[in-house]
């Protein structure tokens, strides 16, 4: 199953780090996807992408988590080669992740 | 207990105009604010202000006044904006001109300034720069600007001379949405749970629709009603800091837990530790509860003490990048599209060699967003070729469009739609400078 099916997502950007939300549309599957949708499994999914560490942050009462990559933005969102500048996209890819 | 409504007039930029109209007009509201600043939009701006002394503030700041300073006028909604960008001063002078043509006579329109610290920059070359991890002295690029994120200071400055209008350079994005609740409630500056709450409150509503169903929509998972006419947030915000998230009822769009716990997460590394002039926010217990249609309520929010820094931002010439475009279709695209990439890889070696710091070759509609080196490629109608170079000259940076662009009497058959570009970067390095090194001061005008 994708987490698409499961969880929505917002992607930000600050320099060269990309946070990127997955929110739980059924409080029930958040224990799941915490259980499943580790930082390492997320750094596993952007390999390619993310060049440097990820770092998973919780807000339990909003069913959301919210992963922290570095040097996630091709060197930053003002130099990056990306059409994707922002990275903004990539919420879009963390939800096309197999769990 | 008093409850004031702060509506959002604009999440970025460029943002669209109606709908903060629509707010001044039928949002009750009391203030209203636009958040017009992203990272790098003062150094751009500042380009533009040593073009023209006149210029560097929004480019659309003629736009939204001309509209909105009569309807604040009319419905006695007081504007907070950070649309001076690179030049307050001269975006505060045209508000005031703008004013006057409309015959706002009495309206008070105050200039916060003092985030500017490029005059002093050279006491911050031994300061460490975030992104490279060295002195700022080995800067690799022209610096252009140097603004320090401000806080509330300023802005309460402003709203006690009495302004009905007030026009910021660089503050923090919450600062200009929080500002009226301390003015008005009497807020301490030191209690951190309230000034969280302030700033949960401006983060909310900084990026406009995107608390209001922009940016949310998913067809069939995630419908938004009326997204044609989205509106922007209105904040209801209370003494105490009870804050309730709302929009004018007949706008487009929604407010809702999840639309809520999308932007909350925006923008934001640690949520316990959300650092602002004013405050550590912290967002780790936030809770949305749905307490009527369009109207969550927000709780589980505090804040500690703020540090002794301001962050500064830095503007610096960096590179120029150059890209261009051109799409094959209808049976074989695919492989065309490859064979283009490899031909201009090729022309590009041929032609300057190794003088490029970065390539970038992308396949749109297969595998450009996610730099994805495993992409299974499927034969797709049509797909679209783009490559991109960054250089430390124009001249070397320009050869990448134009190689595309040949492709049209070079390359494989069927090329079309070609599009070439080069672009002039600034990037923006940050540092954390002593928050007693700047003062911010207002500047008073009455029309």
């Amino acid at each position: 199953m994708k987490l698409y099916e499961l969880a929505h997502s917002r992607t930000g950007d600050k320099g060269n780090i990309s946070n990127v939300s997955l929110i739980a549309y059924n409080p029930a599957d958040y224990e799941m996807l915490k259980e499943k949708v580790t930082a390492e499994k997320v750094k596993e999914h952007f390999k390619g992408i993310v060049k440097g560490k990820v770092i998973r942050y919780e807000l339990e009462n909003i069913y959301a988590l919210n992963f922290v990559m570095y040097e996630a933005l091709g060197g930053g969102v003002t130099r990056s080669l990306s059409v994707d500048m922002h990275g903004k996209g990539l919420s879009s890819y963390l939800l096309d992740m197999e769990i | 207990m008093r409850t004031i409504r702060i509506g959002s007039g604009a999440g970025y930029a460029g943002d669209r105009i109606e709908p903060s109209l629509e707010l001044i007009e039928k949002g009750n509201l009391d203030y209203i604010s636009y958040e017009c600043l992203a990272e790098r939009t003062i150094a751009i701006g500042q380009q533009a202000k040593l073009q023209n002394p006149q210029k560097g503030y929004n480019g659309l700041l003629e736009a939204r006044m001309e509209k909105a300073l009569p309807l604040i006028w009319e419905h006695k909604v007081k504007m907070i904006t950070n649309m001076g960008s690179a030049n307050p001063i001269a975006a505060a002078e045209k508000t005031v001109e703008i004013a006057q043509k409309h015959g706002l006579t009495g309206m008070k329109v105050v200039c916060v300034i003092g985030d500017d610290i490029l005059p002093m920059i050279d006491k911050y070359q031994d300061t460490e720069v975030w992104e490279t991890h060295e002195p700022l002295s080995r800067l690799d690029g022209q610096i252009i600007s140097a603004n320090a994120y401000l806080g509330v200071e300023g802005i309460i400055k402003a709203l006690d001379a009495g302004a009905d209008v007030v026009i910021t350079g660089r503050v923090a994005d919450p600062a200009i949405f929080m500002a009226p609740a301390i003015y008005e409630f009497g807020w301490s500056m030191e209690d951190w749970d309230l000034l969280g709450k302030g700033t949960c409150m401006g983060h909310l509503l900084e990026c406009g629709g995107q608390a209001t169903g922009g940016y949310f929509a998913e067809p069939g998972k995630k419908d938004v009603p009326g997204f044609g006419h989205i509106g922007f947030p209105i904040a209801e915000i209370s003494e105490d800091g009870t804050l309730v998230i709302t929009k004018v009822e007949e706008a487009g769009g929604m407010v809702t837990p999840e639309t809520l716990s999308e932007q909350i997460c925006y923008e934001i590394h640690d949520p316990e530790n959300y650092i602002t002039p004013d405050v550590i926010a912290d967002f780790k217990q936030i809770t949305f509860t749905q307490i009527a249609k369009d109207r969550v309520q927000v709780t589980g929010i505090t804040g500690k003490p703020k540090t002794d820094t301001f962050k500064c931002s830095i503007g610096y010439k960096d590179c120029y990048i150059g890209d261009g475009e051109i799409s094959y279709g209808g049976p074989g695209a695919l492989n065309r599209a490859k064979l283009a990439l490899e031909v201009i890889k090729e022309r590009l070696e041929l032609v300057a060699p190794g003088q490029f710091e970065e390539m970038k070759y992308d396949l749109i509609g297969c595998n450009s967003l996610y730099w994805n080196p495993d992409f299974k490629y499927q034969e797709p109608s049509e797909v679209r070729v783009r490559v991109a170079g960054r250089a430390k000259t124009k001249a070397i940076a320009d050869l990448v469009p134009n190689e595309i662009e040949a492709l049209y009497t070079n390359g494989p058959a069927g090329g079309c739609g070609a599009v070439k570009r080069t672009r002039d970067i600034v990037s923006v390095a940050s540092i954390l400078i002593n928050r007693n090194d700047v003062k911010p001061e207002i500047v008073v005008y009455t029309v």
